[in-house]
């Protein structure tokens, strides 16, 4: 790699202080960080440094997606290939390449605007700024394409990965200041301003219009539970009583099926299965924490239980177990709600965080059946609270030392 | 009641190049040297000219705003120069040595005998107070004030660190006259801490006068700031003082025989020297003396002290008043390809305490060789937990840094300033994930804090 290096050392005066390309620094050590470590080295202090950086942490977390990206590229397939037979019944593993092209067809165009959109704005931000490319974007760029449903326009990504990044991050102050996730903003954003294509019945089935063929996902139908009308998978022929509509639910969307994933959904989020093979990284690596991820799944597990033990409706007699199967739930513990910028920053204040955002997010779902994404919008809550907790627990700490000073 | 205390938190960075226990005995020095800047914010006053003849324990500065505390020269021989950088600023005071070590005679009676006063005046005179270090804000003990303890580590965790049982060898007099000066200075108790993983010398085990306390578990064990936490902690309005067992030695020396006695022995250490060993040494010699010939590479840091406290010298500079070693390891101010040594290599050459790197797979006796380089670029906190893992403290670090770097004084203080100095934040500093120099920040906080609140 010597004639690299060697190619940077001779272009270096140029972009360096009184260069005639000074101005385009930025850009330029944008690209140098990416192939080298830059030749900073300690001042005073700490003569030696820990081999992680940023760069470092955020391939973890990019690796951590790899299997959820994988088996959505897969699962996108499948559905795809339903919806243009109309048949519902195809069995999951046929097909398996034409699946895996239909489904990278769909999927990797959506990581591709999201990543061409967003590092267009970072470094334009960075231009101005004059600072290099910050990592942070790395991991939001892959997050952003899982969030998505599979046939939402590409425009549409892109607008919301733009008004993520500078809404949601820039105007902060970039990577590390933001105070809501990043990939969650740009879902929330199509949410609220293009609810049409983020969730009813048309977006979920990618692909083309099937006359009479209507896909949903299992939350959609759950919250139709609610209603008059209860619909499970596009039949909307069950008026009967609860126990009916339950089992024709779990016939649908089993919970074998919905913890390998192969149910309806945004692109990455289907499968638990994969979501925990990135947690097994993350926590691992102790790049995600284990106390978020477990206390949300526990305070999901308990919202069921809540839900359960009140059973008004059929939505709330769903088990427990099964809500943290489906709707993305696994997916925002693992990937979104462990974010360590919007995040609580303390121990104590995680376990409270992770606890209330799975909590929150069972009963936005079964009790305002008009916002299905209950998952998303609690952590996007959470995210707000995060700083409110840890000042508590900070003030706790400032208590107990205090205390110290009266004993004593 | 003595102590003993379990660390579960903390590190040990293992690094090629520890010190074997062979001492060499240097020539006298031909040059020392006295630099104001091993004492922070202290500004000097000059006693003496350039030219004028001194002798060991001479005079050569005072504080310029507490006249009291004074230092001394280490050898006899005359003023060679009186270095000064921006702004007329007082660098370095070098003394050359006229190959006497005559000594300045000094008036000391028996310790046990003398008042409070009277230590405290000996000390004051002789040049001896420097080596009294004051908690909270890390700078010199101010003698106006009442510490209500004083804490001394009987050895020290640091990556590299000198054997203390073998610095201290046979100066078992000498430490517990050290000691016994110091329980002058204090209504409270002076405080021993011994290692409880490894065996300590007789010297600090038959130490008499003090309270012996235990520790165990990873750097930051050593450091008297964990153990001054965890022993007696520091609230506001309270000050504590430490003091370095080796200058505790010094400080007993002149006691008994009236003389201000340099001598200490010091560790040369680190990745970069062929054979490294002990010296017996003068405080402040230039460390050409003992380097020679002993680099093995040629792009290297010195440093003063150990790598992660130190101060980065000239291969021809001059060993720090505080240290008790000497450190080279290669400088890393070289380009570093991402597939082979950068953030997406394998990188077994990486001590890292994140498990993103395979330091944990690796062999306990694997040690590393570890450079400069920053091994990324500062950015914003991001990473949070990964600090509190090697700080044990019941302190919230990522906070009190936030609220030093933010200069927010009513934050700072609840946060538990007043406990820290900059060197227990070193290895969150090593650790840190976005490469801020948080050493630098604590420093800043507590300046602000000495200026507001003091």
């Amino acid at each position: 790699m010597k004639f690299l290096e060697k190619i940077v050392h001779k272009h270096e005066p140029k972009f360096a202080k009184g260069g005639k390309l000074e101005k385009w620094n930025p850009i330029f050590e944008s690209f140098i960080t990416l192939a080298f470590t830059p030749a900073i080295t300690t001042k005073k202090g700490s003569h030696i440094r820990d081999g992680v950086d940023l760069k470092r942490t955020m391939m973890m977390v990019i690796l951590a997606l790899v299997p959820c990206l994988l088996f959505g590229i897969y699962n996108t397939g499948h559905y795809e290939l339903v919806a243009e037979l109309g048949d519902r019944s195809l069995p999951y593993l046929d097909q398996f390449w034409s699946k895996v092209g239909a489904g990278a067809f769909v999927v990797l165009p959506l990581v591709v605007v999201s990543y061409g959109v967003g590092l267009t704005v970072e470094f334009i931000f960075g231009f101005i700024n004059g600072h290099s490319l910050h990592e942070g974007f790395l991991v939001s760029g892959m997050l952003i394409p899982l969030v998505m449903p599979a046939d939402v326009p590409l425009w549409m990504v892109g607008v919301a990965t733009v008004f993520a990044v500078v809404i949601g991050k820039e105007i902060f102050g970039g990577t590390g200041m933001n105070i809501v996730n990043v990939a969650l903003t740009a879902r929330a954003f199509l949410f609220f301003a293009y609810p049409t294509s983020m969730s009813g019945d048309n977006v979920w089935m990618a692909g083309k219009e099937v006359d009479g063929f209507t896909g949903s996902t299992a939350l959609g139908d759950l919250a139709s539970f609610t209603t008059d009308k209860m619909v499970v998978a596009g039949d909307d022929t069950i008026k009967q009583t609860g126990e009916a509509v339950l089992a024709a639910f779990e016939n649908s969307y089993s919970m074998m099926d919905s913890f390998f994933g192969m149910i309806p959904g945004s692109v990455g989020e289907t499968s638990v299965i994969a979501c925990l093979a990135g947690a097994v990284l993350l926590i691992f690596t102790g790049v995600g924490s284990l106390r978020i991820m477990l206390s949300f799944a526990i305070g999901g597990f308990v919202g069921g239980l809540l839900m359960n033990a009140l059973g008004t409706n059929p939505y709330m007699d769903l088990p427990a177990a099964h809500h943290l199967l489906i709707g993305g739930f696994a997916f925002g513990a693992v990937f979104m709600a462990t974010d360590p910028v919007t995040a609580s920053q303390t121990a104590t204040g995680k376990i409270i965080y992770g606890f209330l955002g799975g909590l929150i997010a069972i009963l936005i779902r079964v009790l305002n059946p008009a916002y299905p994404e209950g998952v998303m919008l609690s952590i996007l809550f959470m995210n707000v609270m995060a700083p409110i907790i840890d000042h508590y627990v900070v003030q706790a700490n400032i208590k107990r030392r205090l205390k110290r000073l009266k004993t004593a | 009641m003595s102590k003993s205390i379990k660390l579960k938190k903390g590190l040990d960075i293992r690094l090629v190049g520890e010190a074997k226990a062979v001492k060499s005995k240097l020539a006298a020095p031909t040059i020392v040297s006295v630099k104001p800047s091993d004492f922070h914010n202290m500004t000097p006053k000059m006693v003496v000219k350039e030219g004028e003849s001194v002798k060991a324990g001479s005079i050569l500065f005072h504080d310029k705003y507490k006249e009291s505390i004074k230092f001394a020269s280490p050898i006899s021989g005359i003023v060679k120069a009186i270095v000064r950088g921006e702004k007329r600023r007082i660098m370095e005071v070098l003394v050359e040595s006229d190959g006497q070590q005559a000594f300045e005679s000094g008036s000391t009676g028996k310790i046990s005998e003398m008042s409070v006063e009277q230590v405290k005046e000996t000390m004051l005179a002789s040049g001896l107070w420097p080596f009294l270090n004051q908690r909270p804000i890390d700078v010199i003990a101010d003698p106006e004030n009442a510490p209500k303890a004083i804490f001394v580590s009987a050895f020290s965790s640091a990556p590299l660190a000198p054997d203390y049982n073998f610095l201290l060898q046979g100066k078992g007099d000498e430490f517990q006259a050290g000691l016994d000066a110091l329980g002058k200075l204090t209504s409270g108790k002076v405080h021993l801490t011994l290692n409880s993983d490894g065996a300590s010398d007789e010297v600090f085990k038959n130490a008499k006068g003090v309270e012996i306390n235990k520790i165990s578990g990873m750097h930051p064990g050593g450091n008297v700031g964990t153990q001054i936490h965890h022993i007696d902690p520091i609230n506001k309005g309270e000050f504590v003082w430490t003091v370095n067992a080796q200058d505790v030695v010094i400080i007993g020396r002149y006691f008994l025989t009236g003389k201000y006695d340099a001598r200490k022995v010091i560790a040369l250490t680190g990745s970069e020297i062929n054979d490294p060993q002990y010296f017996e040494i003068i405080s402040g010699i230039n460390v050409r003396e003992i380097l020679s010939d002993k680099i093995s590479s040629d792009n290297v840091r010195v440093i003063s002290g150990n790598v992660l406290t130190g101060n980065k010298i000239d291969q021809d500079g001059y060993i720090g008043f505080y240290h008790n070693e000497v450190t080279v390891i290669p400088e890393g101010d070289h380009l570093k390809f991402v597939a082979t040594k950068g953030w997406m290599s394998p990188g077994f050459d990486k001590f890292s305490n994140s498990r993103t790197f395979p330091t944990w797979i690796l062999p306990k006796s694997k040690k590393f060789r570890l450079d400069t380089n920053t091994n990324g670029e500062e950015r914003a906190f991001v990473m949070t937990g990964e600090l509190e893992r090697v700080f044990p403290f019941d302190i919230l670090p990522m906070h009190l840094v936030k609220a030093a770097i933010t200069d927010d004084i009513d934050g700072m203080e609840n946060l538990g300033i007043y406990e820290v100095a900059p060197e227990d934040f070193a290895l969150c500093e090593y650790v840190c994930t976005s490469k801020i120099d948080i050493q630098d920040k604590i420093r800043q906080g507590l300046d602000l804090i000495a200026s507001e609140c003091m």
